[in-house]
């Protein structure tokens, strides 16, 4: 397996390069993944499958134009070089019917990068019998996707990136009778039986919090510890444009006012692009090596996320970005505050675990709406007294991460992406958890 | 059309199993993405993709292999591998499908004006580029896109009791946004885009309106820089259609989705605050209000003949006179739960597995004009164009946002404000449905991005409905 997918993609490479014609350039991306999904409801498998697919994405250019094709592959050397040669004729075909494109910008350098990462992977059984012993008895409901991921890159340049590894990412929730529930994941490249179990035992000892009676708040603000989870969701949140130089060019970024120089966030947040350390591959989807890159220091606009087409559209500097400008591996400086001493420093308020479905209810403010899900405690006095039905949020990043931030966690998460539109992600985060003085609850 | 039929349905019959049921479902489709951004023309996009899901049910159990790799040899790995994975999880398995009966017949089912010619890609930009160039010049205005969107998409279902379910389907995505931006605030105003999607061929652009909207766009996006913000407060509330979508999608199709019932959906979707036992009893909402599940509206982004696991589509009412009566859940989540369901169980292409999804939600036409329904409002406010939306796991407490609001008072319409925002929860919501509009202010709309599941998919739906009002709901504005 561990060539497999490096030989198929090197194999197209070389008979693209035997096909392009003189002025023609171009550049090849590979994404594939072995996958193997099983959904959990009430513990048992609800729902179990196999996916084996592959793909490339094929940008062709000449004189100045440009164009684009992504094709499936189908397993089968001299099908996948038809399909191949297929796209090449039809974009062929098609810059002729194009204009100049003045925003047109390639990296032409012959950079490469090579990472391969084979841990073995367990057995469903193994996973499946740790389940049944450790949760048999729980309402478990959640999804195991488990299996090889490649990504990889190249062009007539020279370039040529390759980024394979073997990953998982079981990614649960338990349920008590009274509807409450704690979430828990386990994902990583280096499976530990032993580790699987222990964070089941965690969890199993969390729903026992929850059986208090739920406790309703009104709404108004209070004061909040969002735990790594949560802020995992903000975070996501500043991807939606926040850093890309697009969206800040063309008023569509919730950072706008703070790359303007009209609003800061607190010194006690440095936010950056941490590429280097994480599961992304080291090279963008446009082709250019990543950067580690310091987006916000100390509560100021810096560093923004610039692809090759908003270089040439915006006259800035290229860092590595993908096209859509996006963060991959998204970091957040750590604080002072020990782990062990959030209750205690919270006093009264709320324990907030996960938020969810967050949505901005005005953009150029980072005002952002949004809910409390899964396990969130009322806490008086260090103590926690119970479970609090789900509050709904509306506030401002100037405010959670600006006036309001009272400090950020010493401890941080490494939190692994378990988004699986259209393929597994490679994504993560680095979070430490976040105490606010307030926090506006509206219904 | 069905180019693939014959090879496939070959291929199919020299598999060899032991299963005692198993199912190939082929999808294969096209897609191209074109986009002219700032009067400069985006790359064009082009996609092709094609494979197939082999489902197998063995001693009960049922699991599935997904492959590119349509040969012979391919597809018979393929069914093997979902075979013994059918028999490695039997232990664990939620479910015992032993005599779960197997959908059978033939049927063709093809998208209006599926073999009309479109422009050809030459065309196609020249249209996005004179659009582009109405764009006003103004610097306040920076950025704007039209792009247009066309997917193809043939699927062919295939099972071991005789059934071959053919699909032919094109879908059209015009679209047009422009921002207006002073430096510190910015406004968009948006046509089509997420909001508008049809099955069909040309006739779909010149229903949405695309071309020649870009003056009107950029004045309205200019409007709204220059607006007062919402003022907060109860009002009542007059959604257009294109708000009316999201309104639908959100708080009544997630909520009504048989498998979150069931459960199935708590790790990430969410659950539901409807519960099994409510169908037929709960009033969902006032009497004016009548949901239907309607795949026979044939330009309407998710009408189909059969459902991605065989099963024959027809019209329902999930919601008659306000009284919740059925929910949407297809053949699986029926056997399940004993409650009578639609044929709504769907993947986004061949390597997901179909669940219980929305297809086309509508809400019926009423019996008031535009005009009167304006005229029936003392102290409201009109929203259009979904632009922000969030609402729990259970589905009930919700926020929504638009693009465009204007203030109504007395019966008429008044000046125009921005971030209009609304919150409410969904089991009271709908009980405050006061007015339904008639036909003139119904609009066929739909989105191709409704995300659920796990692995998670992306799939079509299609909304229908006229504009509406509610009375007495919590609205309010932003900080800028």
């Amino acid at each position: 397996m561990s060539t497999l997918y490096q030989q198929r993609f090197e194999n197209l490479l070389d008979s693209l390069n035997a096909a392009v014609q003189p002025g023609e350039q171009f550049t090849l991306g590979y994404s594939a993944e072995h996958s193997q999904f099983v959904r959990f409801n009430h513990a048992k498998v609800r729902q179990a499958g196999l996916v084996s697919q592959a793909s490339v994405h094929l940008r062709l250019v000449r004189e100045g134009r440009q164009a684009e094709q992504q094709i499936t592959l189908g397993d089968d050397p001299e099908l996948d070089q038809r399909r191949l040669h297929d796209a090449l004729t039809q974009l062929r075909q098609t810059l002729p019917l194009l204009a100049v494109d003045p925003y047109l910008n390639l990296d032409d350098s012959a950079w490469h990068s090579h990472s391969l990462l084979e841990q073995p992977l367990p057995e469903l059984d193994e996973v499946l019998a740790l389940i049944e012993r450790e949760a048999g008895d729980l309402d478990l409901v959640g999804i195991y996707a488990a299996g090889p991921i490649c990504r990889g890159f190249a062009s007539s340049f020279g370039a040529f990136g390759w980024h394979q590894a073997n990953s998982f990412n079981f990614d649960w929730s338990l349920f008590h009778a009274n509807g409450q529930a704690v979430k828990a994941n386990y994902a990583g490249q280096a499976w530990s039986g032993e580790t699987f179990a222990a964070r089941l035992r965690q969890a199993r000892d969390q729903l026992a919090h929850l059986g208090r009676p739920a406790i309703t708040l009104k709404p108004g603000s209070y004061r909040a510890y969002l735990a790594p989870a949560a802020m995992d969701e903000i975070a996501g949140m500043l991807c939606w444009g926040g850093f890309s130089a697009q969206a800040l060019a063309t008023g569509n970024s919730p950072l706008q006012r703070l790359y303007n120089g009209d609003a800061q966030l607190s010194p006690r947040v440095s936010f950056s692009e941490q590429v280097s350390g994480s599961l992304s591959p080291a090279f963008s989807d446009e082709g250019s090596p990543r950067r580690d890159l310091l987006l916000i220091g100390e509560g100021r606009a810096l560093e923004r996320l610039v692809s090759a087409r908003s270089a040439a559209e915006f006259a800035q500097e290229a860092n590595g970005a993908d096209s859509h400008e996006s963060p991959c591996a998204l970091s957040l400086a750590p604080g002072n505050l020990p782990g062990e001493e959030v209750l205690e420093r919270l006093g009264t308020g709320l324990y907030i675990s996960n938020l969810w479905y967050l949505n901005y209810s005005d953009l150029p403010a980072a005002r952002m709406t949004g809910l409390t899900r899964f396990a969130t405690f009322w806490v008086e006095n260090g103590q926690i007294q119970g479970p609090v039905s789900t509050m709904r949020f509306d506030d401002s990043l100037y405010n959670l991460l600006g006036s309001q931030l009272e400090d950020l966690t010493q401890e941080r998460e490494m939190i692994l992406s378990t988004s699986t539109y259209g393929q597994r992600s490679t994504g993560s985060s680095h979070l430490p958890g976040a105490l606010v003085k307030g926090l506006t609850l509206t219904l | 059309m069905f180019d693939s039929s014959t090879l496939l349905r070959q291929r199919f019959a020299a598999l060899r199993s032991t299963a005692e049921l198993f199912s190939l479902r082929h999808v294969k489709q096209s897609h191209q993405s074109l986009s002219v951004r700032r009067n400069v023309a985006e790359p064009p996009f082009f996609s092709q993709d094609e494979g197939a899901m082999l489902t197998v049910r063995v001693d009960g159990v049922e699991a599935y292999a997904a492959t590119a790799d349509l040969s012979q040899a391919g597809l018979q790995r393929a069914l093997e591998q979902a075979e013994a994975l059918a028999r490695r999880i039997k232990a664990s398995s939620l479910l015992d499908l032993s005599g779960r009966p197997a959908p059978d017949g033939r049927h063709d089912h093809v998208s209006p004006n599926f073999e009309q010619p479109l422009p050809n890609l030459a065309d196609c930009l020249d249209l996005l580029a004179a659009e582009s160039a109405s764009v006003p010049k103004d610097e306040r205005l920076v950025d704007w896109q039209a792009s247009l969107g066309i997917s193809v998409v043939e699927q062919t279902y295939l099972n071991s009791a005789g059934a071959e379910l053919r699909h032919a389907q094109r879908f059209v995505y015009p679209g047009l946004g422009v921002t207006a931006s002073d430096g510190l605030d910015s406004q968009s105003r948006s046509l089509g885009r997420e909001n508008f999607g049809q099955q069909g061929g040309f006739e779909v652009i010149e229903r949405c309106g695309l071309v020649g909207a870009a003056r009107r766009v950029a004045d309205e996006a200019l409007q709204l820089l220059l607006a007062p913000n919402t003022p907060s407060g109860r009002r009542d509330l007059l959604l257009m259609p294109d708000q009316m979508m999201l309104q639908i999608h959100e708080s009544i199709g997630h909520p009504l989705e048989l498998d979150r019932i069931l459960g199935d959906e708590r790790n990430y979707a969410g659950t539901s605050f409807v519960k099994a036992s409510d169908f037929g009893h709960l009033q969902y909402g006032s009497k004016l209000l009548n949901v239907t599940f309607d795949p026979t509206l044939r330009e309407e982004l998710a009408s189909y003949s059969f459902d991605d696991d065989g099963t024959p589509a027809s019209k329902q009412f999930l919601i008659r006179d306000g009284l919740l009566v059925r929910p949407l859940g297809g053949a699986l989540s029926q056997l399940r739960s004993g409650l009578d369901g639609v044929a709504n169980s769907r993947a986004c292409g061949w390597n997901r597995a179909p669940i219980d999804r929305m297809a086309n939600l509508n809400i019926e036409p009423g019996d008031q004009s535009f005009e009167k329904l304006v005229s029936g409002i003392e102290h409201g406010i009109l929203m259009r164009t979904n632009r922000s939306w969030s609402i729990d796991d259970a589905r009930n407490k919700f926020q929504f946002g638009c693009e465009w609001g204007q203030l109504i008072e007395n019966g008429e319409l008044k000046g125009v404000v921005k971030n209009p925002n609304y919150r409410g929860i969904s089991a009271d919501f709908w009980r405050n449905l006061s007015a339904v509009g008639d036909s003139s202010t119904f609009q066929v709309l739909g989105t191709p991005n409704c995300g659920k599941g796990e692995p998670n998919q992306v799939v079509r739906v299609g909304h229908a409905s006229p504009a509406c009002v509610f009375r007495q709901i919590d609205v309010f504005g932003g900080d800028a």
